[in-house]
This record gives C-alpha cells, sequence and structure tokens, in this order.
C-alpha cells in the first residue's frame, strides 16, 4: 500500500535543531560573542548594515551569528526585521563635509587642503597570510599625533568652486526623497531611487558592473576625486521643538567618483559626478556605487543606452541579493505539479513525433 | 537590544493599509497588476511572501486558514506558511478546503469547488504573462494599457506551428473579464476552467515582483486559444491509485527504479475525503498487492 509523503512538520523541527547544533560548532570551543563579531569581523557587520539599511551593528552582529557567517542570509535577516519597525520621519541630509575624518584619500590631487589620510586600510599591505594571527596576538597600539584644526572640503567642492565640476543637485527640502521600501518602484526611476537602490545593492553584483564598465561595456573614464571615512552627525527635526536634534553619529564611507566631461553648444565642458555612500567601512562598494550611479546617469546625460551598467530596469531589477537569492533558491520548493504537467505534453509530443516518424517508412514498405 | 514585538499577523497596521488598498484597486480593475510596497518579510521571495502578504493583509481573528502547496497540505512550505500564521495570528487552521475562509496557495486550485465567501490566496513568482516576450516592465505595461496581446497570440501559434499543440502546460495565459491577460501563477492548465466565474475571491500576490491582482467572484475568466486549436485540460488518464477519482489532477510518484508509476491526487484533502467516503483505488487498503511486487 502507497501513503501519501507526510510527516513534513517534524522534519522541519529536526531540521531547524540541527542546524542550531550545526551553527554551535564544537561545544568544546567557547562561543562566539555579539562583541567579538562587532570588534573582530568589523567589515562583515559593515557590509550587512549597509545592505540590510539598518544601522544598528550589535543586530548585525546577531544576524551574522544566527546565519552562520553567510552574509546575504544575515542581511536577509536584518532587512526582515528593519520591515516591521515603524518609520518616524527622515533625518536632515548628513554634512559629510563636517565628516570627523578617519581615511581620506583622492586620487585626482598629490595634496589636498586637510592632506590625504591613509587611515587602516589594507591598500599597501602584503598578502601574505600572518601567522601570527592563528594564535592570540597583540597588536602595536596605533601611533597618534595632533588633530589638524585645518577643515577638510571634499575634492569636488574644490572643483565645483572653479565650474569644472557638474553643481551637485540641490535637495528641495519640501519635496521628500523617495523610498522604495514604502512605495513600489516605477521605472523610469529618480535619481534620490536609483541612489538608494545601490546603497542596498549586493556588493559583487555592483563591483561586477562597475568592472565591466571600466572595461568598456557602458564606457565611463572616472577618477577616484575622494573617498573619506569617518563619523557624521545624525540629526532630525523634531516638529515638537522646532529645530533638529542630533540622534548620535554614524560611521559612514563615502566616494566621489570625477568623470568624464561633458559639453554642449550652450554648456560648456565640465566633468560629470558619480556618488557612492555605505555604512561603516565599506570601500570596495562606495566605489562601485559611484561607478554605477554615474552609469545609470547615461539617459539624463544624453548619452546612448547600450550597456547593462547603463540601463537602470536591468540593475535596479537584479541588484537586490535579498530577492535575487530567494527566487534563485526557490527552485529547491516542489514544483511537481506543473512538472507533472510538463511531463505530459513532452511524452505526448514525443509520441506524435515517433508515429510522424513511422509513417514514412510504412510508406516506403509498401512501395 | 531591540527586542521584537510583532503585530497580528506579523504585519504593521500601516503595511496592512497599504496592501489593502492595493487589493480594493486589484479587484476594481479584474486582471491588472498593481503596484505595492512589497515588505521583506521572514521568509526568502519566491517562498511565497505576495500570497503571506496577502493573507496577512486580509486575515481576521475568526478566520479560518487552509496552506497548501502542489495541491497538498504537508508540503514543507505549506507547513511553514501555515505555522507561520497560527504563530502571529492565532488563527483556526483547517486542511478542509470546505472548511477554509482563506486558502493560501501555491500552484494548484483545490479539487472541491469554492463557495462564496471564500478567498483563494495565490503565491505568484513572475506575475507578468508578457514577461517572456519582453523583458521591460515599462514595455509590458504599455501594452496591457493598450491592450496590445498580438504577440502573445504569436507565441501560442508559433507553438503551434513548431509542436501542432500549444506548448504551455501551466501557467497558461487568460483573459480576465474581456480586458486584461493574465498569468494565473504557475498553476497547471488543468486548473483554469475553476477560475472562471469562481464564487470565491481569488487575490494573486507576487512579493518579489512587488505586484498585486484579483479576479472578483463571478468573473469571466478564458484561456486564451484559437478557433481551430481550442483550449484543452491535460490530466494524466488514470483513476487515482488510492481514492479512485477520474477527475481530479494527479502526481506522477514513481515506485521503484524499473519503471514502475503509480498516480494519485495532487489535492491530499480532496483525495482523503473521498477516502472516508469510502472510495477505494487500486493502491489503496490492499496490503495483499505487496505479495505481487515482491
Amino acid at each position: 500500500m502507497y501513503v501519501a509523503v507526510k510527516g513534513g512538520e517534524r522534519a522541519i523541527e529536526n531540521a531547524h535543531r540541527l542546524l542550531a547544533h550545526e551553527r554551535r560548532g564544537d561545544r568544546e570551543v567557547p562561543e562566539v560573542s555579539l562583541d567579538q563579531i562587532s570588534g573582530q569581523l568589523g567589515l562583515a557587520v559593515d557590509r550587512v548594515m549597509t545592505e540590510g539599511s539598518l544601522y544598528d551593528r550589535e543586530l548585525a552582529a546577531l544576524a551574522i551569528k544566527q546565519a552562520r557567517g553567510d552574509m546575504i542570509e544575515a542581511i536577509f535577516l536584518l532587512r526582515a526585521f528593519r520591515a516591521t519597525l515603524p518609520r518616524f520621519g527622515t533625518t536632515e541630509p548628513v554634512d559629510t563635509g563636517r565628516m570627523q575624518v578617519r581615511r581620506r584619500i583622492s586620487s585626482t590631487f598629490k595634496d589636498i587642503p586637510g592632506g590625504q589620510i591613509l587611515g587602516p586600510t589594507f591598500d599597501y599591505t602584503h598578502r601574505l597570510l600572518d601567522p601570527q594571527l592563528a594564535e592570540a596576538s597583540i597588536p602595536e597600539m596605533p601611533a597618534t599625533g595632533e588633530v589638524s584644526p585645518a577643515a577638510m572640503p571634499r575634492v569636488t567642492d574644490i572643483l565645483g568652486r572653479d565650474g569644472l565640476i557638474e553643481p551637485s543637485p540641490h535637495g528641495d527640502a519640501n519635496t521628500p526623497v523617495g523610498d522604495l521600501t514604502r512605495e513600489p518602484l516605477g521605472f523610469p526611476a529618480g535619481r534620490d531611487l536609483r541612489l538608494q537602490n545601490l546603497a542596498r545593492a549586493d556588493e559583487g553584483f555592483l563591483l561586477a558592473l562597475g568592472y565591466s564598465s571600466q572595461r568598456g561595456y557602458g564606457r565611463n573614464h572616472p577618477f577616484a576625486g575622494e573617498i573619506r571615512l569617518g563619523e557624521v552627525e545624525v540629526e532630525f527635526l523634531a516638529e515638537d521643538v522646532g529645530f533638529a536634534v542630533p540622534l548620535g553619529s554614524i560611521t559612514l564611507t563615502e566616494c566621489q567618483m570625477v568623470n568624464q566631461f561633458k559639453g554642449s553648444a550652450t554648456e560648456a565642458p565640465c566633468f560629470t559626478r558619480g556618488y557612492g555612500l555605505a555604512f561603516g567601512q565599506s570601500e570596495r562598494k562606495a566605489m562601485s556605487m559611484a561607478l554605477v550611479d554615474r552609469t545609470l546617469r547615461a539617459r539624463e546625460l544624453g548619452e546612448e543606452v547600450l550597456a547593462p551598467a547603463q540601463d537602470e530596469e536591468f540593475v535596479m531589477s537584479h541588484s537586490d541579493n535579498v530577492q535575487a537569492t530567494g527566487f534563485v533558491e526557490h527552485l529547491k520548493l516542489p514544483h511537481y505539479v506543473d512538472f507533472q504537467s510538463e511531463l505530459g505534453l513532452l511524452r505526448k509530443l514525443r509520441k506524435e513525433f515517433a508515429e510522424d516518424d513511422a509513417l514514412p517508412d510504412m510508406q516506403a514498405a509498401a512501395e | 537590544m531591540n527586542a521584537p514585538a510583532y503585530n497580528f499577523a506579523y504585519l504593521d497596521e500601516q503595511t496592512k493599509r497599504m496592501i489593502r488598498r492595493a487589493i480594493l484597486k486589484a479587484i476594481a480593475i479584474p486582471g491588472y497588476q498593481v503596484p505595492f510596497a512589497s515588505r521583506e518579510m521572514p521568509m526568502p521571495y519566491g517562498w511565497g511572501t505576495g500570497g503571506v502578504q496577502v493573507t496577512a493583509a486580509i486575515l481576521g481573528p475568526a478566520d479560518v486558514l487552509k496552506v497548501i502547496d502542489q495541491g497538498s497540505d504537508d508540503t514543507t512550505n505549506a507547513i511553514s506558511i501555515r505555522k507561520f500564521f497560527a504563530k502571529t495570528a492565532g488563527v483556526a487552521t483547517t486542511t478542509s478546503t470546505a472548511d477554509a475562509t482563506v486558502i493560501q496557495t501555491r500552484h494548484r486550485i483545490p479539487e472541491a469547488p469554492l463557495h462564496s465567501g471564500q478567498v483563494l490566496v495565490y503565491q505568484v513568482p513572475i506575475p507578468e504573462p508578457l514577461r517572456f516576450l519582453e523583458p521591460r516592465e515599462t514595455e509590458t505595461r504599455r501594452m496591457h494599457a493598450l491592450g496590445e496581446y498580438g504577440l502573445m497570440h504569436v507565441k501560442l501559434y508559433e507553438d503551434i506551428a513548431r509542436f501542432g499543440h500549444i506548448a504551455t502546460s501551466y501557467a497558461y495565459p487568460v483573459k480576465v473579464n474581456a480586458r486584461y491577460v493574465m498569468d494565473p501563477s504557475p498553476t497547471p492548465k488543468f486548473d483554469n476552467p475553476k477560475m472562471d466565474h469562481c464564487p470565491a475571491l481569488q487575490l494573486f500576490g507576487a512579493g518579489r515582483e512587488k505586484r498585486i491582482y484579483a479576479i472578483p467572484p463571478h468573473t469571466s475568466v478564458v484561456s486564451l486559444d484559437f478557433e481551430d486549436h481550442p483550449f484543452t485540460r491535460y490530466r494524466f488518464d488514470a483513476p487515482c491509485a488510492l481514492c479512485g477519482a477520474g477527475d481530479s489532477y494527479l502526481d506522477e510518484i514513481v515506485t521503484d527504479d524499473k519503471g514502475s508509476r503509480m498516480f494519485v491526487c495532487s489535492d491530499t484533502d480532496y483525495c482523503e475525503t473521498r477516502q472516508k467516503r469510502g472510495h477505494l483505488g487500486s493502491e489503496s487498503a490492499a496490503p495483499h498487492k505487496e505479495k505481487l511486487h515482491g
């Protein structure tokens, strides 16, 4: 006697129990703490906060722990939590010009007001595995110096003063910025929504798209005008008190790309902008984002849209790794009934094919 | 740490209101895909987030919920979604099609006829019936607006020219209320006629693609076809091996590695109800059969 497959409920419970066991790993080894993840795997936390669209180191660390280090799974956990949070309003735009800078480099000028500051970076390290790190190690304390009183204007502002780069569009305080997590996305999309989409986008996807544009698919000749990392104040305009109240400070990485110039019969040529911004220290993400922001401005700047990186519908529809992974992995779900339907059709077509094939032979035999 | 506290049926009331508005618009324009601000749900995109959001938005404390996947209440994803609502909304759940007020489904329409007052919520992966003919949303929206469905008919015609048949066996396109061409979600085309003039409300939710559409009760739903190639249903020509039903859609079960197969109802509730009423199939309650195979 055949009994239809049952017991899915118990199977799920057991699978989750096994998952929790695997997550814990060897029980003889001390459990990893959220402080350890947040402090020692800080760049992973930064990425999860950026693509999870939620600035909370502790929750991001929890998500990474719960996801066993699977970054997209961790981003997904954070997003699902974020979706349930009430929305009180939007903050005032952050002023990255007033950032407390920890790292700041420009590839366009040898020296800039405020100087080049390398900060904590993998750049110029030799990628040799360090056996000392395999054991507990105490690194040297960092070198310190006097805080420079000099202002650190953004490089694009310096270029902008001479009109060499297109002005950054001024936001209208009375027009609320779009939010694709609250309103369905339509095309063509404004730059606010494009930037939001890119900020949440998968780092690997943007990296590949940015790279493709450098290699000629939607050619884009960029200079890293400036990359800066540091802390900025976040302020919220409280209607009740009538002025902006500081909420705290967050760490941001900002990248401003300076791109090929354009000009027309009526406008003098000037450089164009590509912009990237990410939570924490997320340089690869911010740079890729700035490249793709620029390629997606093709329509606005009157360039021909030829390459994937210039196609906003293509980019924005496929950049979200939580969406992408869900749909790719849903192929694991049962598809019995559709497959049965396809089997039926295929069998019918094959039967007809065999019959058609047999026909000429029979005719030949008859002759 | 911010300890999560969730509302009835998980979603907050603001979100539910937004989804209900989209549902109302969808009902007002049968077959039209209404964009909505789909949320990240605690299950992955592609696993029923659209259906889950629609269900969460319409569920009330007195509702009785049934969840099926591939026609069955026992598939893992159906269990997972049913447990989600049992936990977050505390509503009663059932496997009985007749007793349910809300039925969330993936890939099937129940065999037992639905009645007035019921809501069937479909999980939809790709809501756009024209998507595989035209990848751009801007284009397909324009085509719907103009009722420009020639491309779809050309596709169906090309199938006939190439295979002798319309080679679409599931997600078979329909025209709703003589206006919009609609994707019925990947249900086998066997189920298409059940949508036509159905007394229950049919709601379709696509979470990843952020679309909701609807077929109000008693609305005409016509499967696209040609006069000389009329729409036909496909069903494997055998009675169910467990309940003997000759009118239900069947799952093919491979029983060994020598090519043996059996066919049983994909709708488990339908099959079990029939068995309880004494209907038998060739493989049911017949332990002596093992000897034959032995």
